[in-house]
């Protein structure tokens, strides 16, 4: 059976390029970087050239980059880190309805402790307005973070006017480049950032490591103390092999980005408008254009559920994710697709594909020649199906 | 995350369908997650003769209501009304804690259609 992966947005395969490169960082250049013998120096030479190329890929000095455990844990760190560092200066946060868990949770527990939390609305296709921003902002405002570009629907916010508006305000602003890195041009100088998340496992790296981007002069308080790893930043070992797999994904896909972009872009349309024209009653949940990620695809199938969609769609070889409630472990449709405004029944027939390096145009093709038999098998299941038809049939 | 005999009714329901006057029919709401399943009788005597449903719901909820509509098939009323919701998700092997509720929905349903051949009875008799 033909095997179509398209859930780069949950994770990517790791670049062979990388994962050899990493073997040896297990196996024969194993020291601690923190050790003065050969075998540490060697590590450590290779966790400075992997900061420096992780820094190069973002616009960054390679001492602003403090490695992590992930996007999760970056994330963490620059909302906790600068919340808890700047608190005496103000007790106001800004962020949004459509931020990944890691960046919302970590607010909202904020918010139970001690802290006055905005959570900012979006329009129907999950885009923030610069102006919403302006009247959140307030005297005691410190810290505000925004993504750069959706997870689920792949909106691209409009970071750089924020950010220039965060500065003339003096606030600090945090940006979960997460989905956008590797997709779409990231430079914390031109976006107007203080402080920026990146993940591995989203640009074909290893999963496990992540990194934050701090502006050289913001200070921030330590979630993880010990051993004064990475300018006291984030104590631990370093993971070495991770952290260097990393710094090789960033390289390649700085080289790769700009004709990666524009051939994802192609197999997008040609997947989000084959849809359109094989499936009746389907909604496109987000932008479409500029304004959306080159490898998004997210639409609503009316009528049908996300999990049976992603059910049959995996027995037929093809991975794909949902916002459905009933694929969520809370039972919950998603956060971000309910912050849109779609009605909770249109957010239980979504369907996310997200495109990455080997997909082909055979791919899209083949999901195409799939997904209308799987749809019109749901729908003849579906008590919402014929209800509506016999509506519309009564008109 | 499914067992096999979950996956095996989900990829081939029996029993999907509508019955055109049915004696009764039930639809019931999952008030956890927004799914909707309904069910239809035809009953001769107090023997459910036929039954078929329509679901919108995930692998779960498809799962157990083409089972619940096996099990009923043929089984007099108050044996249909002895199914519990634990003994459907235990003739599928089982299912994930966080997919218990979805079972709910279809001896609810069945219960509803029931309840709903004999509420069309009473009127019947007037
Ligand atoms: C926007 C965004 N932020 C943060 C994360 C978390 O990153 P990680 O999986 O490296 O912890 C993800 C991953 O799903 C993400 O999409
Ligand atoms: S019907 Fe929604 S989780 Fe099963």
């Amino acid at each position: 059976m033909r095997k179509v992966y398209m859930d780069h947005s949950a994770t990517t395969p790791v670049d062979p390029e990388v994962a050899s490169l990493m073997m040896t960082y297990y196996t024969e250049k194993y020291g601690n970087p923190s050790s003065i013998h050969s075998f540490g120096q060697e590590a450590r030479e290779a966790l400075e050239k992997a900061r420096e190329q992780v820094a190069g890929f973002i616009g960054a000095q390679p001492a602003e980059i403090t490695f992590t455990s992930g996007g999760t844990e970056a994330d963490n760190l620059a909302v906790l880190g600068a919340a808890e560092a700047y608190r005496k200066k103000g007790k106001h946060l800004i962020t949004t309805a459509v931020e990944h868990h890691a960046v919302l949770e970590t607010f909202e527990f904020l918010a139970k402790n001690g802290f006055e939390l905005t959570i900012l609305p979006v329009d129907e296709y999950g885009l923030l307005s610069v102006e919403e921003v302006r009247k959140a902002i307030r005297p005691d405002t410190i810290l505000l973070s925004v993504m750069q570009a959706n997870n689920e629907v792949g909106t691209i916010q409009p970071i750089a006017e924020i950010g220039k508006l965060a500065k003339e305000r003096g606030v600090l602003f945090h940006v979960d480049a997460v989905q956008s890195l590797g997709k779409i041009p990231v430079n914390v100088d031109d976006l107007n950032v203080d402080m920026l998340t990146i993940s591995s496992h989203k640009i074909y790296g290893p999963k496990g490591v992540g990194a934050l981007y701090v502006r050289k002069g913001i200070r921030l308080i330590p979630l993880v103390h010990g051993g004064g790893q990475e300018k006291k930043r984030r104590s631990g070992t370093e993971n070495t092999p991770g952290i260097i797999g990393f710094g090789k994904a960033c390289e390649l896909a700085q080289a790769r980005m700009e004709e990666e972009a524009e051939r994802l872009t192609e197999l997008r349309d040609r997947l989000l408008d084959g849809i359109l024209e094989r499936i009746d009653y389907v909604k496109v949940n987000g932008p479409r254009g500029a304004r959306r990620l080159p490898n998004n695809v997210n639409v609503s199938i009316q009528f049908v559920e996300g999990e049976s969609l992603l059910l049959s769609l995996d027995m037929v070889g093809i991975a794909a994710s949902s916002g459905s409630a009933c694929t969520s472990g809370s039972l919950d449709p998603s956060h971000v697709l309910l912050a849109m405004g779609l009605p909770h029944e249109i957010a239980h027939g979504s369907l996310r594909f997200s495109l990455g390096r080997q997909n082909t145009e055979e791919d899209v093709d083949y999901v195409l020649e799939q997904l209308p038999k799987i749809v019109e098998r749901l729908r003849q299941m579906s008590p919402l199906f014929d209800q509506m038809q016999r509506e519309a049939g009564a008109k | 995350m499914y067992t096999e005999k979950v996956m095996d009714h989900f990829t081939n329901p029996r029993n999907v369908g509508e019955i055109p006057d049915a004696d009764g029919v039930g639809e019931v709401g999952n008030p956890k997650c927004g799914d909707i399943m309904r069910i239809y009788l035809d009953i001769e005597g107090d023997i459910i003769k036929d039954v078929k449903f329509k679901t919108f719901g995930c692998g779960a909820a498809v799962a157990t209501s083409s089972m619940v509509t096996e099990m009923v098939k043929g089984k007099t009323i108050p044996e249909a009304l002895d199914i519990s919701n634990a003994a459907v998700a235990e003739a599928l092997g089982g299912l994930p804690p966080n997919k218990l509720h979805c079972s709910n929905l279809a001896a609810d349903a069945l219960h509803a259609a029931i309840k709903d051949y004999y509420d069309k009875q009473e009127k019947a008799k007037g």
